[in-house]
């Protein structure tokens, strides 16, 4: 069982310039976590396309709610989890990224997500009544 | 975010600074827009200061490569993508849509 050295949680509004603040929190948790700049960035990039479908998707626009970000520094690596009070959706359903279509016909649906599950070791979503929807991205220590 | 425009002969170089995300990605939008609808679609992009981009801000970029290159007009070119950002792009399969160059005298002799 992987052993939690450090855990962290803020609360930021949902809005794009909450972004770089976001951004910076996950940088600083996956430094502890010992990430290389590779890792570090991936993780960021995850993070950041997460919580753009949360004010995009969930929430459907800028200052309509809150994203919750929890960062757990582990032994293996590390783990964040979000969470909102928006709409839920399931990851199964979206279409992946058109990759390989003539410039003229690609369009950016299923990007973000794409992204995220391959930005990350794993990635679970599920939306539980009274508390939200969360997403846990953990990316293992390389 | 900060964008230095130089006009040249043959083509427009954009030196842009800073992170493009969901927050900056409509201000190089806007700028590519007044660019393109003065009717330059040569285009040269450093990205040498760009620290960040997300899939947002791809889609300024390949959107404006779209309309560039509609009638074979033009083309835009990167310059000094960060490795980070280059793998990132090179994973959605968007990176056949731009050609990328080491340095800026390279890709603006290109035209």
């Amino acid at each position: 069982m992987a052993k939690v050295f450090k855990t962290a949680r803020r609360v930021f509004a949902g809005r794009y310039e909450s972004l770089n603040e976001i951004r910076e929190f996950i940088a600083e948790a996956a430094q502890e976590a010992q990430f290389d700049s590779q890792s570090i960035y991936a993780m960021q990039l995850a993070v950041d396309e997460a919580c753009c479908n949360i004010i995009d998707h969930a929430y459907g626009g800028e200052d309509r709610g809150w994203i919750d970000c929890q960062v757990d520094v582990r032994s293996d690596g590390l783990l964040v989890t979000l969470i909102d009070q928006g709409k839920s959706f399931d990851p199964e359903q979206v279409p992946p990224p058109q990759i390989g279509k003539p410039l003229k016909e690609v369009k950016p649906r299923g990007v973000g997500l794409y992204l995220i599950k391959k930005m990350v070791d794993k990635m679970e979503y599920h939306s539980v009544a009274g508390q939200g929807n969360v997403m846990r991205l953990f990316k293992r220590k390389r | 975010m900060e964008i230095k425009h130089s006009q040249f002969k043959r083509c427009d170089l954009l030196r842009v600074r800073g992170r493009l995300d969901s927050a900056t990605a409509p201000i190089l939008e806007e700028k590519l827009e007044e660019i393109t609808e003065a009717g330059r679609f040569r285009l040269v992009l450093d990205l040498n200061e760009v620290d960040f981009i997300s899939s947002k801000g791809w889609w300024v970029l390949i959107n404006t490569q779209k309309k560039c290159k509609r009638f074979n007009r033009g083309e835009v070119l990167l310059v000094n993508v960060q490795p980070q950002i280059r793998d990132s792009l090179e994973l959605v399969g968007m990176g056949k849509y731009f050609k990328i160059y080491d340095d800026v005298a390279s890709a603006v002799g290109s035209f």
